[in-house]
């Protein structure tokens, strides 16, 4: 069965590693802090100027001066620290950070991302995504395999304007783990009962399938 | 030096039709309210307004959008806004969308004296249209140039009669920057202090950067998204 945003998450979190200071998107990508494997440790960055961001807080704890990137309410753990925005992306665009996980609209097999604008009908803008894309050198896309007609969002190119070009290696989706190599989709893995056909059928761009496909642990 | 001035009027004195301004704050998340509110009385219109976000319909700069007061906006992102969106597609507002941490150097090096600089963020997407580009360390780079405005504004939670000021949380964002590029920079605070009272070890803004400095009358600190966890 194809993951949910849980799924999705969960399965990226195994990606992380201990030590890793990690920015997490707005989105599936959040959710990835619910699943950090035990014995290690990671510090989340969000970009509007917080490092070592902790949960949402207690009802009633709320501080209107302690938000995350997608504005909502949270919490700094022992050990956090506050910075301006100057200092924040001169952390994501020094490469301070180890990993960025964040949703797309389209991945193109030559690693171009597009996730901030559908002309003529949505613009809410870039805000630290073409920063985050440009300089991570690793990045993980959280996405669905395909939109709400069904179509893949797994592209030979992309079709919408691009955040950032050639930037992705790997991207985990509802269906699959899919690598970005030599300008081609590779199916690592699959989400748990999802059929390879189901995989081969969703993806618009050039997809290598090896023999076996392992199914995702989760 | 004594940069205070009485109240909200004082502080944003000499602001007039058709000039840019820099407004701290991301979301609705350190943004200086007080001096939105004297914004929307003073009537100013044509403005050019340089910040992270656009606010919400009915608070932050959403206020001077419903006035139409804004002709145009830079900012990074802007979601959250039907005022905006509509007034963007509709093209009776003018909008330069840039990568937030472009945004935050170029304001940056815009009260720093660095003209422009360069940057991977953008390239090879509509930002970089028109843009120099150039490669360093095999990969390529976009030219941005610095940011500066009339009269920037920004909000602190303690400051002192020196302008010197301290913020709290992530409510420090774009505001330490923007205090830097303004010609003239008006700083509004929780907490108004005589000077000597902030420890000079702690301070995030030196008063150089700060012309005017009141206290604030009331902040309501509006949450964008409440998000919570239940009490176990």
């Amino acid at each position: 069965m194809a993951l949910d945003k849980n799924g999705i998450a969960q399965r990226i979190a195994q990606e992380l590693r201990d030590g890793w200071y990690v920015n997490l998107g707005i989105g599936i990508p959040t959710l990835v802090a619910n699943y950090i494997p035990e014995g290690i440790e990671v510090e989340f960055q969000s970009e509007n100027g917080i490092l070592g961001m902790g949960p949402f807080p207690f009802e009633g704890e709320e501080d209107a001066d302690l938000i995350n990137a997608g504005k909502q309410t949270i919490t700094a753990r022992k050990g956090a620290v506050f910075f301006d925005s100057a200092t924040s992306f001169a952390m994501i665009r020094g490469q301070h950070v180890q990993l960025t996980v964040l949703g797309a609209m389209e991945v193109a097999q030559n690693g171009d991302i597009a996730n901030w604008k559908i002309p003529g009908k949505m613009v809410k803008g870039m805000g630290g995504a073409m920063d985050l894309v440009a300089s991570a050198e690793n990045i993980i896309v959280a996405m669905m395999h395909t939109n709400r007609a069904g179509e893949s969002k797994i592209l030979k190119e992309c079709t919408l304007p691009l955040t950032g070009v050639g930037c992705v290696k790997k991207v985990v989706t509802d269906l699959a783990v899919l690598e970005i190599k030599d300008g081609k989709f590779h199916l690592i893995e699959r989400a748990p009962g999802v059929s390879v056909e189901e995989i081969i059928a969703k993806t618009e761009g050039d997809l290598v399938v090896p023999d076996h496909v392992p199914e995702m642990k989760l | 030096m004594n940069k205070v001035v009485n109240n909200v009027e004082e502080a944003l004195d000499g602001i007039k039709d058709g000039m840019t301004l820099m407004l701290g704050g991301f979301g609705l998340c350190g943004i200086p309210e007080n001096s939105i509110a004297q914004l929307v009385k003073m009537g100013v219109k044509d403005l050019t307004c340089i910040s992270n976000n656009a606010g919400v319909d009915d608070f932050g700069l959403g206020l001077l959008l419903q006035g139409k007061q804004i002709k145009k906006m830079i900012s990074s992102y802007v979601g959250e806004n039907d005022e905006f969106e509509r007034q963007m597609l509709s093209g009776e507002l003018e909008v330069d969308l840039i990568p937030q941490g472009s945004l935050a150097e170029r304001c940056r090096a815009g009260g720093a004296g660095i003209p422009a600089f360069f940057t991977p963020a953008g390239y090879g997407t509509e930002v970089a249209e028109g843009k120099e580009v150039r490669i360093f360390n095999g990969k390529p780079h976009i030219l941005e140039s610095a940011l500066t405005a009339d009269y920037a504004i920004v909000k602190a939670w303690k400051g002192d009669t020196e302008g010197n000021l301290v913020f709290k949380a992530t409510a420090r964002n774009f505001n330490p920057m923007m205090a830097m590029a303004g010609k003239i920079t008006i700083a509004e605070v929780e907490e108004l202090v005589p000077a000597g009272e902030l420890d000079p070890n702690f301070i995030h803004t030196p008063g150089i950067f700060v012309q005017r400095i009141f206290k604030g009358e009331k902040f309501e600190k509006r949450i964008e998204q409440r998000t919570v966890r239940p009490k176990v």
